[in-house]
């Protein structure tokens, strides 16, 4: 793709979000930012599947927090440099994704919803009952290593560089996919999944090839975010993960190129803020769900887009 | 004693028991969903927090008034479904012009609320109900002994779901829903005031789930999180089911509590994903669920 063919709004905003990643861990606490790059990341994948198919994926904890399982014990048990780590989860999840893509793209709307949170249920029972993950302790001291064996990566600067190359490949990746005539065909489905059938499009297929790379992105994040916290958890693959991706989708902006990012910084910081007050974090995520389906479905970047009218 | 496929038959008959209460549960939490999900297009997320919330109310009732079981039986629901009359009211009736999917986001934030707000008052760890006199004690039926409370909860959910059926499927009552499902407009153009009759729907679903919440205190522990785990079950079994019929649903429910019950029996480890696994299988033979309409 040509770079000039990309909407100069979109290049502005592309060039902000690169500064403020070079600028922020001079400023900000690197770990804090790592985290937040990771369900950038997380949550950009998740809304390839909402926003430009419009199917909603309620189980997309199973894939981060898989992947997170397999990059943990890959790193620690198998002694993987960290990429390789990350790739094997990866693996996992994108074959948990074809699997259970496969399954759920029978359904729509609510259904799917339903499915989806149904089948990642079970992913979190098997991680509950599975040996390799530890129960309720989870998988601890994973080793962050050296990345392709050279580069340490217990320096907190130099993994920040490696997960904020590791995001920006993804982004890119999936604005690469949302702009490709396969994207396009996306949105048709989006728009009107019976004509885009009578125009003659494998729909399901275009489906499930989406379903499955958003699983494996989200699987890039678990495994980048097992590495950097050097930990993997139930937390990780439960129900509640799945929601917070849609939380900070719809926060951000659904079907934007920016707005998740956007939401996930926003949430991530909202949750560090409030993390003494326990349970009120749920609550104020539930607050601001139903402020934002309620008042405000279009998401910060949504609004700023619609005022502009330009893409973002 | 008698052994049946090399397993102990009381071992089998307890699980077949337990299978059969769970079944009650599954059967009128997915009844709730459904008579929602037909009169308003609204996949209720918070279903599993108001079930909750009517074990709580009954524990509120007999711990701070001091309103026993029976009280609780009927005023948890009430209350509990008044809470729901005021959710669609207030928020769920602004999204029906809207996607369905914002109801079910909503509702999920709304769940969140809930359960946070519980669990910042009374923790996570559960409070005991006793089981009210009345029901203490077992029968003995022969060939194993059969808790008075546990039976009590298997008929009384019988009991609500063929009366909910028979409201719904025979009555006059029940032609004008199934009709305003069909037609919202035109059973309006006969002076029927349907957005009442969806407010009232909801609140009717609202109350089944916190009646059965009440059934489960003195069974499960009451604590803020015993719905959440539970609705993504139900949610299966509607999908199993399908939302079409509202004896479908009621018959899903059962049946599944008895699969998961004998899986418990033969294949332990099992007994947490059975229902995810058949879920899976149903949706690759017959998309539509099994009393669905594709």
């Amino acid at each position: 793709m040509n770079p000039m063919n990309v909407p100069a709004s979109q290049r502005i905003a592309f060039v902000v979000m690169l500064a403020m990643i070079a600028v922020s861990p001079f400023v900000l606490y690197p770990v804090f930012l790592m985290k937040v790059l990771c369900f950038a990341l997380f949550a950009a994948a998740f809304n390839l599947l909402i926003g430009f198919v419009g199917l909603l994926s309620f189980g997309h904890a199973a894939y981060f927090g898989m992947s997170s399982y397999v990059s943990a014990h890959a790193a620690k048990v198998w002694g993987f440099t960290p990429e390789l780590a990350i790739l094997a989860g990866t693996a996992v999840a994108t074959l948990l994704g074809i699997a259970i893509g496969w399954i759920a793209i029978r359904r729509q709307g609510i259904y799917f919803a339903m499915i989806t949170l149904a089948l990642a249920q079970m992913v979190f029972f098997f991680c509950l009952q599975a040996p390799f993950t530890g129960g309720e302790d989870g998988i601890q001291a994973v080793p962050r290593g050296r990345l392709f064996g050279v580069l340490d990566l217990a320096n907190d600067m130099a993994l920040y560089w490696v997960v904020a190359a590791i995001f920006i490949a993804g982004f890119l990746f999936l604005y690469r996919v949302v702009h490709s005539p396969f994207g396009q065909v996306l949105k048709a489905i989006r728009e009107n999944e019976p004509r885009a059938i009578s125009l003659g499009y494998r729909v399901d297929d275009y489906k499930l090839i989406a379903f499955v790379i958003s699983a494996a992105m989200t699987g890039v994040a678990g495994g980048t975010k097992a590495i950097v916290f050097q930990l993997a958890t139930l937390t990780d693959v439960n129900w509640p993960m799945s929601g917070e991706a849609v939380l900070m989708t719809l926060v951000g902006g659904i079907g934007t190129i920016f707005g998740p990012p956007v939401g996930a910084l926003v949430i991530i910081a909202m949750q560090n803020e409030l993390a003494q007050l326990g349970a009120w974090v749920t609550v104020v995520q539930g607050v601001i769900f139903v402020a934002c389906v309620l008042a405000f479905r279009k998401g910060i970047i949504g609004e700023i887009q619609a005022k502009f009218g330009k893409p973002l | 004693m008698d052994t049946i496929f090399g397993i102990p038959a009381v071992a089998l008959y307890g699980q077949l028991m337990l299978g059969l209460i769970n079944g009650s549960f599954y059967a009128l939490l997915s009844l709730g969903l459904a008579v929602i999900f037909g009169m308003m297009n609204v996949i209720n997320f918070t279903h599993g927090a108001q079930f909750m919330m009517g074990a709580f109310v009954a524990w509120m009732l007999l711990n701070w008034i001091g309103l026993g079981y029976w009280w609780a039986l009927i005023l948890a629901p009430l209350i509990v479904g008044a809470t729901g009359v005021l959710i669609e009211r207030l928020m769920i009736q602004r999204l029906y012009k809207l996607d369905h999917l914002y109801g079910l986001l909503l509702t999920f934030g709304l769940a969140l609320i809930i359960e946070g707000l519980f669990r910042n008052y009374f923790g996570s760890s559960g409070l005991p109900y006793r089981i009210p006199a009345e029901l203490q004690g077992a029968m003995d039926l022969g060939f194993m002994f059969l808790p008075n409370y546990r039976a009590w909860v298997i008929v009384a959910s019988i009991v609500v779901c063929f009366a909910t059926w028979y409201v719904i499927e025979r009555t006059k009552l029940g032609a004008y829903l199934r009709a305003a499902t069909e037609r919202p407009l035109l059973v309006q153009a006969f002076g029927v005031n349907v957005p009442r009759m969806i407010t009232l729907t909801y609140g009717f679903g609202v109350a089944l789930a916190a009646f059965a919440g009440v059934l489960a205190a003195p069974i499960y522990s009451v604590n803020p999180n015993m719905g959440s785990q539970l609705i993504i079950v139900v949610f299966a079994v509607v999908v199993i089911g399908g939302m079409g019929s509202i004896a479908g649903s009621v018959l899903t429910g059962f049946g599944l509590g008895i699969v998961e019950g004998l899986t418990r029996v033969f294949y332990p480890e099992g007994s947490a994903t059975v229902i995810f696994v058949i879920m899976a299988i149903v949706l690759l033979v017959r998309p539509a669920g099994l009393f669905g309409r594709a």
